[in-house]
């Protein structure tokens, strides 16, 4: 009862901050309070809070180890590109929100794809070799965008393999990554995809699968001993994460005119690992946070000139050793006690009631 | 007393001086500066934001009719970043770009400048995406494709051997971009390109593309690659004994400075470029020696097109009439018209543009003799 009951407020919490920040931002920018600066990140901000949430799913919930996330975005976001390219072109689809809302679910579905193809046989193992394959993973799709062309003409898309000899528009020109990309991501867009993220993962944790696949986490030989099919439901967590890797890439594409294969290198999948692991494993909310704060810090410490990076990385660790620190999260759970004690009087109440002065 | 009668006087005169100076008060340009000065690129980065605050420094310093208030911005080399990063200095009240110094990154910062109306200089962003559909938008340096072209021209005009081999770096934009417009002008002027081989960022030995270069029997060797990788075929051709000439594009600027390199062995290269730094012309002269002096180093191509384009951007302001105060949105179009008539004398060569934010210049091959760039002639 208790436990049900702090996940429901953990949940509202959860969804509360995020409907909030978005109210708040979208009136900062009917009444042009806010700086440009700002107002430009804050798509990407929606894509890597995606990104983080997806993750978590993986590292937190599942407890398998993936540092090829961002090859997945790479694969949605090319995808999407290319699918929107695609629909402007031969089908001169005008509408925006369709086409983004397509070009998305493309990117969703490839990625998905692309999970399932990994999952298969590296799921069924016992150990890191997921870490290993992702990580293999994400550099090839790297080096595979590297060749790839893409054009279309009339209503077919052409594909080429180190041959840019292509007829028509080209779509994904090799090296040179997507160019001439129709900017059509939006805030809005963005915040719709937070919310199917955290109502997909946040549901599916705490559903009957959500809690074989921690069980499986937690005590593996115990899980299948009761009969859970491991890599069932190993794969339902790592592909759920993939589709909305894919979706996140497909929105980011889409937010800029060009897009190269090189900015989804391992640095960057580490950098979503950074995101969960500040935010705590296995804790929805603190990625979210901590997704928005480490993108919005570096543009915030502009003003330490070169020193930005070297700034970033300090503040990176100090956080990291702070908020393990058993002082100060005494210190902070001080401070939040009060709040917690109000609950927690209402709770004890109510079950008097129900329980008849049973509580324990 | 008469002590404090000459101080006011002495006050009263400088007053006065200080009214006379506000009267012909000089127009501040905002110009904000976007490259990498951190991370993989951060060579480039550095050397644009260094050769552009020598040309701000040198014209505030001369005190024309404008001040340059120069700025960098980090963008390390990502398409978000930049954006990020043109935002801030939007947020700055940034009247003008230069930049950005790299390409993938200067098409997506030109789209979002396009919308908003800022004008765009590019130092050296050279892929043609960087200004195709955006009339805001312009470069100093060559675009890819021109090089190819240039290079083709150039060896079948002077007479260089026409069995050529291409190596070139197939995971980079702007060695396929030359490679392209090479080979498709090569055929068409009748050279005999009898090998091309690829390799990629990682790659580290390159017995491969040499041997099959040596083994077509190519007589001159066409690098449209970054000195980084030029300088390890060079040794690689020495250990075989592979003697054709080699021929590079300005990504081959540098090739001397790498520590460790014998410079023996890029004896006879000859390369295409708009900027050599030891031409004997008074500006190239002052320009290296102030920059040999403030950063320690001898300036490369990038710096040198930062240079031209701040004070093209000068130039462009003065005949469009800018003002004090006025915002970007103001002067984008009077900078465009500008833009089309102006022609800047810089350490590049003498420029002019087109309306397609292509630049004009005459592309000069230097070859290396005695550990230094010489002005070839044949």
């Amino acid at each position: 009862m208790r436990a049900k009951r702090k996940k429901l407020i953990y949940n509202a919490v959860t969804f509360g901050l995020v409907i909030a920040a978005f109210l708040i931002c979208q009136y900062m920018i009917s009444t042009g309070q806010m700086t440009r600066s700002l107002r430009n990140q804050l798509i990407p901000i929606c894509c890597w809070i995606v990104m983080a949430v997806s993750l978590n799913l993986v590292v937190g919930i599942s407890g398998e180890l993936s540092l090829g996330h961002a090859g997945f975005m790479s694969v949605g976001a090319f995808t999407g590109i290319v699918v929107s390219g695609w629909l402007l072109n031969a089908f001169q689809m005008e509408d925006v929100t369709l086409r983004l809302v397509l070009a998305m679910a493309a990117g969703g579905l490839l990625a998905g794809v692309a999970g399932v193809l990994i999952g298969i046989p590296v799921l069924r193992l016992k150990g890191d070799y997921l870490a290993i394959v992702t990580l293999a993973f994400g550099e090839i799709i790297r080096n595979v965008m590297d060749c790839v062309y893409v054009s279309v003409e009339g209503q077919g898309l052409y594909f080429g393999f180190l041959n840019n000899k292509l007829p028509g528009t080209l779509l994904l020109n090799g090296p040179n990554g997507a160019v001439g990309v129709k900017k059509i991501a939006t805030f809005t867009a963005g915040f719709i995809l937070i919310i199917i993220a955290l109502v997909v993962i946040l549901n599916l944790i705490n559903s009957r699968s959500g809690r074989a696949i921690m069980a499986i986490r937690d005590a593996r030989i115990a899980a299948e001993s009761v009969g859970i099919n491991i890599t069932k439901y190993r794969m339902m967590a790592f592909v759920t994460s993939a589709i909305m890797a894919g979706m996140a890439g497909a929105l980011y594409g889409l937010n800029y005119s060009t897009l190269v294969a090189s900015k989804f290198k391992f640095d960057q999948s580490i950098n979503v690992l950074v995101f969960v692991v500040l935010g705590g494993i296995g804790n929805t909310l603190g990625a979210v946070i901590a997704a928005t704060a480490l993108t919005v810090l570096p543009e915030m410490l502009r003003d330490f000139g070169q020193y930005r990076m070297l700034v970033y990385a300090v503040l990176l660790i100090v956080i990291m050793l702070t908020t393990n620190n058993p002082t100060i999260r005494t210190f902070l759970d001080r401070l939040i006690a009060p709040v917690k004690r109000l609950f927690r009087k209402k709770n004890a109440a109510e079950l008097l009631k129900q329980t008849g002065g049973d509580a324990q | 007393m008469k002590k404090l009668l000459a101080m006011l006087m002495a006050a009263a005169l400088l007053l006065s001086c200080a009214t006379v100076l506000a009267d012909e008060e000089a127009i501040t340009l905002k110009i904000a500066h976007i490259g990498p000065l951190t991370g993989a690129a951060a060579v480039y980065g550095n050397a644009t934001s260094n050769g552009g605050k020598i040309a701000a420094d040198e014209i505030n310093a001369a005190g024309g009719k404008y001040r340059v208030e120069y700025t960098t911005y980090d963008d390390t080399h990502d398409a978000e970043t930049s954006v990020n990063a043109y935002s801030k200095a939007l947020d700055d009240g940034a009247q003008m770009i230069l930049g950005t110094t790299t390409t993938s990154p200067c098409i997506a910062v030109s789209a979002e400048a396009y919308e908003d109306r800022v004008f765009m200089l590019t130092p050296s962003a050279s892929s043609t995406a960087v200004t195709a559909d955006k009339d805001n938008m312009y470069q100093v340096c060559f675009t890819d494709p021109a090089q190819g072209t240039a290079s083709a021209e150039y060896i079948k005009q002077n007479g260089l051997p026409t069995k050529v081999a291409v190596i070139y770096n197939n995971a980079d934009a702007y060695s396929t971009g030359i490679y392209q417009t090479f080979v498709d002008k090569a055929k068409e002027l009748g050279l005999d390109v009898v090998s091309e081989t690829t390799f990629t960022d990682s790659t580290k030995d390159f017995t491969v593309q040499v041997n099959d270069a040596k083994n077509a029997g190519a007589e001159l060797v066409f690098l449209p690659i970054y000195y980084g990788p030029a300088s390890m075929i060079l040794q690689t051709a020495a250990q075989v004994e592979y003697k054709p000439v080699w021929f590079g594009v300005d990504g081959m600027d540098g090739i001397l400075t790498i520590e460790g390199f014998d410079t023996s062995l890029a004896e006879g290269v000859l390369l295409l470029t708009p900027f050599s730094a030891d031409a004997q012309d008074e500006k190239t002269k002052n320009f290296v020696a102030t920059y040999q002096a403030q950063y320690g180093e001898i300036p490369n191509q990038f710096a040198a097109d930062a240079y031209d384009g701040v004070y093209a951007l000068v130039a462009a302001a003065e005949k469009a009439g800018v003002q004090n105060g006025a915002t970007y949105a103001d002067i984008c179009d009077a900078m465009i018209a500008a833009m089309q008539e102006i022609t800047v004398e810089g350490v590049t060569g003498t420029m002019t543009w087109s309306a397609n934010g292509e630049v004009t210049k005459t592309p000069t091959a230097v070859i290396i003799q005695n550990g230094a760039y010489v002005g070839f002639n044949k």
